[in-house]
């Protein structure tokens, strides 16, 4: 894990203090709703329906069972019982009062966290793959890379009012676990003449008009990449739209001059920016690098697992994924109960999943952009020990990637953006296809929900995707297919028109109706569509 | 206007008009030029030995154009004044001296005091940028 | 009916102008009518509460019903989280919303 040494401790506290000064002016009546709230958002806070809503950066998604403990007395003292984790790999609070988010920060600071730039028009959390350290897949430890353009990005003068907000995700396998080419830009790092350098993907990104990300460049080197990111983001600073905020985010810019021009103006001024040294020297990647070297593993351990409880077996299958050490393992806690809220964990969950990190894996969890928590280095000898643990505490449910494992934003409950619920769709789904096996038999279906346009609940990424509309003042949902966030990225397509809650639902399930009827052995739910095509799931869905 | 100037330089003030980019461009006697959000910073690299002034325009204070252009004509070699005009609010003073800004003609004047808390919290940077603030890296690293 | 509404600056609650002042709970609001602007503008200067705005409601025996969806959940809370709305103790207030 990262630590902070004087210099970033000193930064997040001045930041606090920045922060405490912004809010006293705000509630002194100095700054103006309008001048406080691009302000206020850089630092992650929100006005929502109900209170202030505080988001906090889990960089990359790792936490330590001491960042994790302070997040459930935060939910605690400050907020009313709970956090929700995000797509980006962050928490949310939904109950915060303007004048406590400083103590907030203050506290946060202790445990080296923060807000910054959680949102506003600048270089947000910089995620990466959950499994990061921990998936033999991986050419490198992917979060090393992330911290230095963390600190790169962290109140960077040029670009912390750029035309829209920037989002930067970091990957290091083949495999896509963190909806990398669907980021502002992505960065797969390969290896490549024994060394290790990064792909750069830009142009991609959810929202009112979904764009998968152009491959813009397919080796930087460490040495060369802060520059190149400062000459990806001038170009967009000097020449994104800013005269609508629709078309503000830099696949716009991308799509109206094309990935050729843009990369042509990228490499001329790379070659500028390269001359100012603006790079640091390897030895600091080195040194954040030090900090991510991998556990103490033990060496000599069995592998072997009891399967005898049918339960823990079922669970076994579903949530747990093969380490790149021998007699090791990850393993997804599931934040999807069925009829609960996708995401969402109490402050004694939270606590408990610190606890059972600190027994269970070195110390360390992992947020999923899937809305999952992770603890990735648990020996197998302890599985059956952490799932018992985790049953105790609700947090057992066996779902990964199955349809019940719905990602879902806050929607129309909490979010003033958003024009349907999610949650309450998300529920009644999930309750639909509660039965374990059939939701094994249907396989892997990533169902998304998003409450309006903005999608933060990555419908357009969905197997299944579903997009909550205002249809004359009631909610309605448009239900779209053949989406994917991974390596085999693709957008979903619109089925037709919408549905009230009830009537989606019904459509889902003519829809895995019609898969189970077409596929053929092995396919998933999104091989067989893409085999079979959209007419047939349309025909089933509208007769 | 001129009493809410805040300036960083140790010369005197320009006190000749600062003209737009295109009475600039067609002009060679001028020695001060006002740059619009939109125009092009790389336009005055060939005429940067007789600049005196930049004046870089700020419609709004979200529109973030200005610090690009700030750092294009510092990273060019520009010296004389660059002067951010407009919507300039004291939170974004310490990013614009880091761009290279040294003038400052904020529509609304700033708080002394205000402005002077502001640009001494942070006692260090992450990143290199057109000030002479050392990043942390090379702190850590020398 | 024209109710105005926003969320007090110090605490982000929900509140609803009650004519004299502002209060939590929907069922206080007072029909602003004509005034509506008037008021806005003089909250607005008060800066007490953020972003406050007009909407249209019914009256009903109950109190106000705001028109809008987003006003209904504003006014009791999260549909999801009975616990946490203004009527926890009413398991079917979400009722209300819809």
């Amino acid at each position: 894990m990262y630590r902070y040494d004087e210099y970033d401790q000193s930064i997040v506290d001045a930041r606090v203090d920045e922060f405490r000064d912004q809010v006293e002016r705000r509630l002194s009546g100095q700054l103006t709703e309008d001048q406080f709230k691009p302000l206020r958002l850089m630092n992650g806070l929100y006005l929502q329906l109900h209170a202030y809503m505080l988001r906090v950066a889990v960089p990359y998604g790792t936490l330590d069972s001491r960042q994790m403990r302070m997040l459930a007395h935060i939910a605690r003292t400050y907020d009313r019982g709970y956090g929700h984790f995000t797509t980006r790999q962050n928490i949310q609070f939904n109950w915060i009062k303007l004048a406590d988010a400083p103590d907030i920060l203050a506290e946060l600071a202790t445990v080296e966290m923060h807000a910054i730039q959680t949102s506003g028009n600048c270089i947000r959390n910089i995620s990466a793959d959950q499994y990061a350290g921990a998936s033999a897949d991986e050419v490198a430890d992917p979060r090393p890379w992330a911290e230095l353009i963390r600190q790169w990005s962290t109140f960077h003068p040029e670009f912390s009012y750029l035309p829209r907000k920037f989002k930067i995700a970091v990957i290091a396998a083949e495999e896509d676990r963190a909806a990398m080419r669907l980021h502002d830009i992505g960065i797969r790092l390969v290896a490549q003449d024994g060394g290790i350098g990064a792909q750069i993907y830009v142009g991609g990104g959810m929202g009112r008009t979904p764009m998968i990300s152009h491959l813009i460049r397919d080796f930087v080197a460490a040495d060369d990449l802060m520059s190149y990111l400062e000459a990806c983001l001038r170009v967009y600073n000097r020449y994104g739209r800013r005269d609508n905020i629709y078309k503000a985010r830099i696949k716009i810019l991308l799509h109206e001059i094309g990935a050729d021009e843009y990369r042509r103006q990228v490499e001329e001024e790379f070659v500028a920016v390269k001359q100012l040294g603006l790079d640091p020297p390897r030895a600091e990647l080195e040194r954040i690098a030090a900090m991510f070297a991998a556990p103490a593993f033990e060496t000599g351990l069995s592998a072997h697992v009891e399967r005898d409880d049918p339960d823990f077996a079922v669970w076994i299958d579903q949530n747990v994924r093969p380490h790149k050490a021998p007699g090791y393992a990850i393993v997804n806690v599931s934040l999807k109960p069925v009829g609960g809220i996708p995401g969402d964990a109490s402050a004694d969950q939270i606590d408990r999943l610190a606890d059972l990190a600190q027994r269970y894996s070195f110390d360390e969890l992992r947020v999923t952009h899937a809305q999952n928590i992770v603890l990735p280095h648990v020996r197998q000898r302890d599985l059956q020990d952490l799932w018992r643990a985790l049953v105790e505490a609700g947090l057992a449910e066996p779902n990964l990637d199955l349809i019940t494992d719905i990602i879902a934003c806050p929607g129309l409950d909490y979010c003033s953006l958003a024009n349907a619920r999610s949650i309450p769709l998300a529920q009644k789904i999930a309750t639909r296809f509660a039965d374990r096996d059939r939701q094994r038999e249907l396989g892997e279906l990533k169902l998304k929900i998003s409450g309006c346009i903005n999608a933060c609940g990555h419908h357009h990424a969905g197997h299944i995707g579903i997009l909550g509309v205002d249809r004359k003042g009631t909610e309605n949902y448009q239900l779209s297919l053949g989406g994917s966030g991974a390596e085999d990225v693709s957008l979903a397509k619109i089925t037709g028109p919408g549905f009230d809650e009830d009537g989606v639902v019904d459509a889902i399930e003519r829809v895995t109706d019609r898969y189970l009827a077409e596929r053929k052995a092995g396919e998933r739910f999104l091989d067989t569509y893409r085999r079979v095509g959209f007419a047939p799931f349309k025909e089933a869905i509208y007769g | 206007m001129a009493e809410a100037m805040l300036r960083f330089r140790d010369d005197e003030a320009q006190d000749e008009p600062a003209v737009t980019l295109d009475a600039f461009l067609g002009q060679s006697n001028a020695t001060a030029v006002r740059l619009e959000a939109g125009e092009d910073a790389r336009a005055l690299v060939p005429h940067l030995d007789r600049l005196r002034l930049v004046e870089v325009s700020f419609p709004t204070f979200r529109d973030g154009r200005g610090y690009s252009s700030a750092r294009i004509l510092r990273e060019a070699g520009y010296t004389g004044e660059l002067r951010a005009a407009g919507d300039v609010l004291v939170d974004q003073l310490p990013l614009m001296r880091r761009c290279g800004f040294d003038g400052f003609a904020p529509q609304v004047p700033l708080d002394d005091a205000a402005v002077a808390r502001a640009l001494d919290r942070y006692a260090y940077r992450y990143q290199a940028a057109a000030d002479d603030s050392v990043p942390v890296w090379k702190r850590r690293h020398g | 009916m024209r109710l105005l509404t926003g969320n007090d600056l110090a605490t982000g609650d929900v509140v609803w102008w009650s004519g004299q002042g502002w209060s939590r709970h929907v069922e206080d609001a007072v029909d602003v009518g004509a005034s509506g602007e008037a008021i806005l503008q003089a909250e607005e200067g008060a800066r007490r509460v953020n972003v406050p705005y007009l909407i249209d409601a019914t009256p009903t025996p109950d109190g106000p019903r705001p028109a809008h969806i987003k006003d209904r959940i504003r006014a009791l809370g999260p549909t999801v989280r009975p616990d946490l709305t203004l009527k926890p103790a009413d398991p079917l207030a979400g009722n209300w919303v819809i």
